[in-house]
């Protein structure tokens, strides 16, 4: 055994308000750049819907993610080490940018400017890619929003598979749930395992997968390889830019900008140790049902003594051990179960989970009374279909999802009879399998959220990674060589692609 | 300014030129500007026609370089027990003459696309569009040999440019003085293929030397982790 510790996060999706706070946040901080503008390290998606890029989930189109052959190996989706460089000269699964959307602003400049005119003037929409106007903007970073678009579009989201989806396009049937979406700093990457030049690695201290970017060669193969398409290739640099995990925050003991700025209280991090070497058996078991519970398998109890010594000796360090011990990430996926992987039928072992969330009960309107089972309502009579959820986190496994579900209802359930005086709740709990340790300490966790319960990061050991001396008087972060961020600029070595100006058309202008 | 002066100058002296500022160019952009190298593919932006052209140009183009390398430096003792020297200028003719046309019809569309998809053409930079222009030249010059090779099946011309090649590369400092009289095509195509050598480090062209590394991918291991220490020995850039 292999013991290494990763910082993971687990979102409550029962919580989330879908805000866009977390996606606004993480894009002021990393990718408000020319070629990056297109891309969105965090983003919300109003689920269902085909997401953001179009369509992301279908690995039968995208080759995402792993695959599992007869012998009991797995290889990336997209081909093994062979076939992907015969594919090194264009990559037949690269998204382009429409099916992210094309990025634009607006001629704001001619609100200003334009002269007297017969009509008001207008902005119109200028494409980011050109400079030149757009006719229409089709499609956006959040076009879906809230259900936005006919039900036809939205239904071919990939997770009503096994569901009777017809009957949820009708208003009073209808459902829908936020999904934030981030990198998974995978336990198994398929990213790392696409890329022809070895840039994509995964921190040994703390799991953050990084592109190094003075390695990365612009060959895009892991833009196609990583089925939650969070790699993006920036189309100025010509370099693949992904999800940080705001490392230098992480490094410090702060949350990533995404967590610390939700409103919600929505996420948490915390730090799991896992068994590094039970990776790839777990990534490979044949039923992908199995996936779930596989990954649980390799995520160790930091309060065993024998974990922690084996822990100590493959060199985590104290604090780590300690903060794995309190970690709210722990807690939710381990200890009480409620928290899942984001499909993990893509093999790549997820270390961002959710929380499923609860909804209205389905049959309410229809018949005036809960469909319950003992004290708990039936999970199964509630608007967000189970199958549904269960194609999202545990790739189509109905009964984990069903527990949790029971779980979190019971917490509410057990605390409104406790505060309403009609008894001690414990029936409740009997019925749903906890303690009343544990569904006080859910509690805390899930309804108080409690900052410093939220967080709980161990600061990184960056003394032993670099020489303070050395960065003195440097430039922090940057690309390449030099400090700035402005426009592109040429030097003997090329510079960057990309146009330089806009080019708005004003036809009403003389 | 006699005849002699320019030979040599051109393909006596202007080829160790070339050399030089690939090697130590390419050599300075991978240790002092590692950001800038890159292949800079424009496929995200629109696809198209570079699924067909990109495979036919690359493909076709990988053809003619191996082939090029193999026709003129493997040692005669390699090669003669297999093939007479007439073979083996047919053979390269055929061979180099079909790899080179799927060569230039990939290319060919790949220029069309860069200049005909607005997208792509507003965001190139100057380089690109010459850089491909050059490639459709020489590849242009490269196929007219062909014909021209011909006309010449004794293998006496054949051998001279074998000879030339061998002696730039054993420094032979008489190297230039094989290609006097030489057809104009030729001289051409051996002006202009140094020439793309001495652009290389500054330009996309660089994406080669990594298409070369990537080779490497065959024999690692599918994941990658770094350890802090590992890290530590990355350089510091200010």
């Amino acid at each position: 055994m292999k013991i290494r510790a990763q910082i993971a996060m687990v979102m409550n999706l029962d919580k989330c308000i879908g805000c866009h706070t977390c996606s606004v946040t993480c894009k002021n901080v990393w990718t408000s750049r020319q070629g990056m503008e297109y891309a969105w390290f965090n983003n919300v998606e109003t689920k269902p819907g085909i997401g953001y890029p179009k369509d992301w989930e279908n690995q039968e189109r995208w080759h995402g993610g792993w695959t599992r052959k007869k012998n009991g190996k797995i290889v990336p989706k997209q081909g093994g080490r062979l076939s992907i460089l015969a594919k090194l000269f264009a990559n037949p699964r690269l998204p382009e940018i429409d099916d992210y959307y094309e990025p634009f602003t607006f001629d704001y400049e001619h609100l200003q400017q334009a002269p007297e005119l017969p009509t008001t003037p207008v902005a119109r929409p200028l494409s980011l890619i050109t400079g030149r106007p757009m006719d229409k903007i089709e499609w956006g970073p959040n076009w879906e929003e809230i259900l936005g678009g006919e039900f036809d579009k939205r239904s071919q989201d990939y997770n009503f598979e096994a569901v009777q989806k017809d009957i949820y396009g009708q208003f009073e049937n209808t459902f829908m749930m936020y999904l934030p979406r981030l990198c998974e700093h995978c336990l198994n990457p398929s990213c790392v395992a696409s890329c022809p030049s070895g840039s994509i690695y995964k921190r040994e201290e703390d799991g953050i997968v990084l592109i190094d970017q003075d390695k990365c060669r612009g060959w895009r193969m892991c833009v196609s390889g990583c089925p939650y398409k969070k790699i993006y290739y920036n189309w100025t640099s010509g370099k693949a830019e992904k999800c940080i995990f705001c490392y230098p925050r992480i490094e410090a003991g702060q949350p990533t900008v995404c967590s610390e700025t939700c409103v919600g209280r929505i996420r948490y991090l915390g730090v799991l140790l896992y068994d590094a070497d039970g990776i790839e058996k777990a990534a490979s078991v044949e039923d992908e049902q199995d996936l779930y519970e596989e990954q649980l398998k390799l995520f160790l109890d930091p309060n065993d003594p024998e974990v922690e010594a084996q822990a100590r000796a493959d060199g985590v360090p104290d604090a780590w051990i300690e903060a794995a011990k309190r970690s709210p990430t722990y807690k939710m996926a381990v200890d009480w179960r409620v928290a899942f992987p984001l499909h993990p039928e893509y093999r790549t072992l997820p270390m961002v989970w959710y929380v499923p969330p609860l909804s209205p009960i389905q049959s309410h309107a229809n018949t005036g009374a809960i469909d319950s089972i003992g004290e708990i309502p039936d999970v199964r009579s509630l608007r967000i279909p189970v199958r549904y959820l269960a194609n999202l986190l545990t790739a189509g496994a109905e009964g984990p999802i069903v527990t949790a579900l029971e779980r979190l209802f019971a917490m509410r359930i057990h605390y409104r009879q406790r505060q309403l005086g009609e008894g001690d709740g414990q029936a409740v709990l009997d019925q749903a399998g906890l303690s009343l340790a544990q569904v006080e300490e859910m509690h805390r966790y899930l309804s108080i959220a409690n900052y410093e319960d939220r967080f709980v990061i161990p600061t990184g050991h960056r003394e032993e990674s670099e020489d303070a001396y050395g960065l003195k008087g440097s430039c922090g972060f940057s690309f390449g060589n030099g400090c700035d961020f402005g426009p592109p600029h040429s030097s003997l070595f090329g510079g960057k692609m990309g146009r330089r100006k806009l080019h708005p058309e004003r036809p009403l202008d003389t | 300014m006699s005849d002699t002066y320019l030979n040599t100058l051109l393909f006596g002296i202007y080829p160790y030129v070339c050399l030089v500022v690939l090697l130590l160019g390419s050599l300075i952009r991978f240790d002092r500007e590692p950001y800038t190298w890159k292949s800079d593919s424009s496929q995200m932006l629109r696809t198209g026609l570079l699924r067909l052209g990109s495979n036919l140009f690359h493909y076709g183009v990988i053809v003619v370089i191996l082939g090029h390398f193999a026709g003129f430096l493997a040692p005669h003792w390699m090669v003669s027990p297999f093939l007479s020297p007439i073979a083996h200028q047919l053979l390269a003719m055929v061979v180099g003459g079909i790899a080179g046309l799927i060569a230039i019809v990939g290319l060919s569309m790949l220029i069309y696309r860069r200049l005909g998809d607005p997208r792509i053409r507003l965001n190139s930079r100057k380089w690109d569009i010459a850089v491909v222009f050059m490639i459709w030249l020489q590849l242009l010059l490269g196929l007219l040999t062909v014909p021209l090779s011909a006309g010449h099946m004794d293998g006496a011309l054949f051998e001279a440019l074998t000879s030339y090649v061998k002696g730039i590369v054993t420094l032979d400092m008489n190297a230039s003085s094989y290609l006097i009289g030489a057809p104009l095509t030729y001289k051409l195509h051996i002006f202009l293929g140094f020439s793309l050598f001495l652009i290389s480090p500054f330009t996309r062209m660089i994406h080669i030397w990594s298409g070369v590394g990537a080779l490497a991918y065959l024999f690692r291991p599918y994941q990658i982790v770094r350890t802090p220490q590992t890290r530590a020995k990355e350089p510091i850039r200010s």
